[in-house]
């Protein structure tokens, strides 16, 4: 009756009745280990063979789809069954240490394998030559810190940072306000309105506003609708995205950000403010105070939490905003960021150094934030 | 003057304008694209779409374009990919990364806390990080698997656990942990609590990480165009950026690209939204 110790609320038949204490069972043991592993082999198999031999599969696309599907959920759950008769056929005390482990395995490989290996890796890479064959010392750095363009996209993600998340917070919070004043149709409408771009890419965003930014000549109809409005109101119609005086292109292409965000800080802002207790309200509206005050005093407060988080979930978003800039300008005219640096070093002038470099930078930018997130996680849990 | 509202709230005037206001603001972009992909070409570049709305019925309007991109150009085929790759990056995630919520969650085991801030912190880190090494790995280099879609979902499943993870394991949190006690007092093994109880309990959360996951994997620029390229298995969203890159060729077509692209997506999220909303809010962030 070892296990019984660890669970003392357990009744005795209930412990007798469960396998806790039983030996090893080697015959499930050895089925389990081999089935695991016939299963991972012909699992990745059947991976490598989707992309080797097309032909296989009558070279159809939907075919490889649909068989990509199957076999991953199949082999998932095969691989899973096979993990938990290998626990079971081992001595149930070293098998009740292991489980949680063998639970965790094939998501911890995988995060091992795409996220933090490669960082690791990145790291390295920043300090060898461009083929990754050499070591350069510093040179990448010294070659990035030295570059106009570096600067340049450096000081557009500061602008980025600065305004995007603090804007798409302010507007998230006032829709969610305003919305919770109207009618439940009319929040329902507006709010799904204002959602709709979530599901927009931003690819298919900097479509649509480059419509809105779009310039023709002086002398032709202008077709795009800021510059309508622009000439209605009597000026002259503006190349928008060439204008870099104050940052005006950066400035532009922030708002296909902020357009596109805003419906994600509205939902869960207001569902917190939802979440304030009536009665705390009710408190304030007894005391006379108005409608105001009661915001700023008692609903605001409640619901800080969340702008912190929907902010940073905004500000990690920008600080790796590609999308728009790589389709709207491509970092001409002063309009550059950091990610579409990288992109540029790495694929089109292929300085992988210094791409790698880049990376170190961006790498860092995000430390203080995931310090902050792993405080605020940690403070989160102590108060479950 | 403005009374009240069926259930006794005061109506609000100046939250009625500017939630108007918003709206529109909010909707007109969408409007603007939706209209001009009806129109021909000449029109478009001799008038603004406002003024083709603003006469519905002198204006000619033409379902040229739609015809034009799914037989003149390779988006009919690019669609068909972003639904090859989107489903399976979409499913695979969810499989690995319940299993993983519910150690978390349900079990006891030491570095438990270390391992969880891994992956809170992971969450953070850029996934360009990855590419470089990844490149390595899966292109010629490597397992040679680069422009396959096996590489995207491979990528994507990596790229989407952190979040799963995080997202199933807020919510498992919030079950009733006597449901899972008495499941293991009546004998059952963690493997049946899990797909007896666990999961189908988390659908809720399920179903709002898969809304999230499908709408990233299926506007993702970065990840297709590196990894599966611009050839034959490219998705729509990188061909209707290749497309935006070659001016005056097709523009008329691209209006009609572009929204075929959002299509699908708009679909999954007015479908989903209820449960996304829910995840969005019990799940990923508490505060």
């Amino acid at each position: 009756m070892t296990a019984a110790a660890t669970r003392p609320s357990e009744s005795p038949e209930a412990a007798t009745r469960e396998r806790s204490g039983s030996p090893a069972r080697p015959a499930l043991l050895v089925v389990g280990a081999v089935g695991l592993v016939v299963t991972a082999w012909l699992v990745c198999n059947a991976f490598l063979a989707f992309a080797y031999y097309p032909q296989w599969f009558l070279n159809s696309k939907i075919l490889i789809g649909a068989l990509g599907l199957l076999v991953g959920i199949g082999g998932a759950v095969v691989f899973f069954r096979f993990l938990n008769m290998i626990i079971e056929g081992l001595p149930s005390r070293l098998g009740e240490g292991l489980i949680p482990y063998a639970f965790l395995l094939p998501a911890l490989s995988l995060l091992g394998l795409m996220l933090i290996y490669p960082t690791a890796q990145t790291v390295v890479y920043s300090f060898a030559n461009d083929d990754s064959t050499e070591w350069a010392g510093l040179a990448n750095y010294r070659a990035i810190f030295g570059s106009g363009e570096f600067w340049q996209a450096l000081l557009n993600n500061f602008l980025w940072i600065l305004i995007v998340p603090i804007i798409t917070v302010a507007f998230g919070l006032a829709v969610a306000v305003l919305a919770d004043k109207l009618s439940p149709q009319g929040e329902r409408i507006s709010k799904s309105l204002i959602f709709l771009p979530m599901s927009i890419s931003f690819v298919g965003a900097s479509t649509i506003w480059g419509l809105v930014y779009a310039y023709s000549s002086p002398d032709s109809a202008q077709t795009g609708l800021l510059n309508a409005v622009v000439t209605t109101l009597g000026g002259d119609p503006q190349p928008w995205m060439q204008i870099d005086t104050a940052r005006l292109n950066s400035l532009l292409l922030m708002v296909i950000l902020i357009w596109l965000q805003t419906g994600f800080a509205m939902v869960l802002i207001s569902s917190a403010i939802k979440g304030v207790p009536e009665d705390t309200v009710e408190a304030g509206r007894m005391d006379g105070a108005s409608e105001v005050r009661i915001f700023w005093q008692i609903i605001f407060p409640q619901v800080r939490p969340t702008l912190v988080a929907v902010f940073i979930t905004v500000l990690i978003l920008v600080l790796k905003v590609f999308d728009i800039i790589y389709v709207m300008t491509n970092g001409r005219d002063n309009s550059d960021v950091i990610a579409n640096l990288f992109f540029r070093k790495l694929f089109v002038d292929q300085q992988a150094g210094q791409a790698s470099a880049i990376v170190v930078v961006l790498l860092l930018l995000v430390v203080p934030i995931l310090i902050f997130q792993v405080r605020s996680y940690q403070s989160q849990e102590a108060n479950r | 003057m403005m009374g009240t509202m069926k259930d006794g709230r005061p109506r609000s005037l100046t939250a009625i304008i500017t939630m108007v206001v918003l709206a529109l603001l909010w909707t007109v972009p969408t409007l603007g694209l939706l209209v001009t992909s009806f129109r021909a070409r000449e029109d478009v570049a001799s008038s603004g779409w406002w003024e083709a709305l603003l006469a519905p019925f002198s204006s000619d309007w033409t379902l040229g374009n739609y015809a034009g991109a799914i037989t003149g150009t390779s988006l009919g085929s690019s669609l068909l990919n972003s639904v090859i790759v989107a489903v399976p990056a979409t499913v695979l995630p969810i499989m690995f990364a319940a299993f993983a919520a519910y150690a978390f969650t349900f079990m006891k085991f030491p570095g438990k806390e270390v391992l969880f801030i891994l992956i809170v912190a992971v969450m953070v880190v850029p996934i360009q990080v990855a590419f470089q090494p990844m490149l390595d790995l899966l292109g010629p280099r490597g397992l040679g698997i680069n422009g396959q879609f096996v590489a995207v979902w491979l990528l994507h499943t990596g790229f989407g656990m952190p979040l799963a993870i995080y997202t199933l394991r807020n919510y498992m949190a919030t079950l009733p942990n006597s449901v899972i006690e008495s499941a293991k007092i009546d004998g059952a093994s963690h493997f049946q609590t899990f797909w007896r109880l666990a999961a189908p309990m988390s659908m809720p959360a399920i179903a709002a990480f898969a809304t999230l996951q499908f709408l990233w994997v299926w506007n993702d620029l970065l990840i297709a165009k590196l990894f599966l390229g611009g050839g034959a298995n490219t998705t729509i969203i990188v061909d209707l950026q290749q497309m935006l890159g070659t001016q005056g060729i097709g523009s008329e077509l691209l209006t009609a690209g572009a929204f075929l692209s959002m299509v699908i997506p708009m679909i999954v999220f007015f479908s989903l939204q209820r449960f996304l909303v829910r995840g969005m809010t019990a799940g990923s962030v508490k505060g």
